[in-house]
């Protein structure tokens, strides 16, 4: 069949970046955009809270208002010791925010709509918490997957379910990352395609029909603008959770 | 129907039930959102402590949709 089709996984497809340099290393648009989003991360808070007023100005209020957002989030969620968790919380929520922030610009690469990225995160976290755990609580961790005030003939059942809930943490929390920017990323390509092809099988009047579309996918860019921020903040206190679990037990 | 043909038209069934699997989080959404809205009805104050819950609850039940996404463009691409 002649004429546009909806190639809707095509804009994930990893190119190699920054020229002939990036092609002897292996730099891939991916690459770039954390690249990008790192460096507009350190750049923007270095800009900040460089003058450090007592009454903020509009960059530093925003900068104020991120870090204070996840330092209240590490306090409530962890308890005291979420200071201790500051950093990693705070590393890994702009990072993913910024991320998926730019990746709603057209030309724009989303690396958070990679599995690998994102796995990679979870698995840190994973890691890092039951590192946390055991470091703590020595093997006294273990009792963590024994539910307490339990009779003892249903342990057998229930210890084997705790451990799997636990293992499947790293999945749960690096698919839902990934599969909400790309399932965004999706939905206004296939809206994208449904204009071109209005336009391809009715002409003029498809052109007008394609209004409808459009509009859906200029509805979408809100959702999306929520979504990405609400994923950053569901993957920074999901980790403030299992940081609250290592630390508390329970 | 030569197997080929039979293996993609199977692939385009699997896909197309395995977004079955969205059903559940409308249902937990829709269930989400009007205990939110019922209980910001009885108590107006608390609107703006519960609805940080109400997004956080959202974005784990829309998540379980979205499982369901992938499963279906596994069956399709993978």
């Amino acid at each position: 069949m002649a004429g546009p089709t909806i190639d809707a996984l095509g804009q994930f497809r990893l190119e190699t970046g920054m020229g002939p340099l990036g092609r002897m290393i292996d730099f891939s648009n991916s690459n770039e955009a954390m690249l990008a989003s790192a460096v507009i991360i350190v750049v923007l808070f270095a800009v900040g809270i460089s003058k450090g007023a007592l009454v903020p100005g509009r960059l530093q209020a925003l900068v104020e208002l991120l870090y204070e957002f996840v330092h209240k989030m590490c306090v409530d969620t962890i308890g005291p010791e979420g200071l201790k968790f500051f950093p990693l919380v705070f590393t890994l929520f702009s990072f993913i925010l910024l991320g998926n922030l730019l990746g709603l610009f057209p030309y724009f690469f989303a690396f958070t709509s990679h599995i690998a990225v994102t796995l990679a995160l979870a698995l840190f976290v994973f890691v890092f918490t039951t590192g946390v755990g055991f470091y703590t609580h020595g093997f006294g961790f273990l009792k963590f997957f024994v539910p307490a005030g339990v009779p003892g003939w249903l342990l057998p059942l229930l210890v084997p379910i705790e451990i799997i809930s636990y293992l499947a943490r790293p999945v749960s929390l690096s698919v839902r990352l990934f599969a909400n920017m790309t399932a965004g990323h999706v939905m206004w390509e296939v809206f994208a395609g449904f204009m071109l092809l209005l336009t391809a099988s009715f002409g003029i009047l498809g052109a007008f029909a394609s209004i409808v579309p459009l509009g859906l996918n200029v509805a979408l860019v809100a959702l999306e603008l929520l979504v990405a921020v609400l994923q950053a903040y569901v993957f920074a206190i999901l980790t403030c959770l299992y940081l609250h679990d290592a630390v508390h037990m329970h | 129907m030569d197997p080929q043909s039979a293996a993609l038209l199977a692939k385009d069934i699997g896909g197309g039930l395995a977004t079955i699997g969205v059903a559940g989080a409308g249902v937990g959404i829709g269930n989400l959102f009007g205990a939110f809205v019922s209980a910001v009805g009885r108590n107006p104050a608390a609107r703006d402590t519960m609805f940080r819950d109400v997004l956080l609850g959202f974005a784990l039940t829309e998540a379980v949709a979205l499982y369901a996404l992938v499963i279906a463009l596994v069956i399709l691409f993978a």
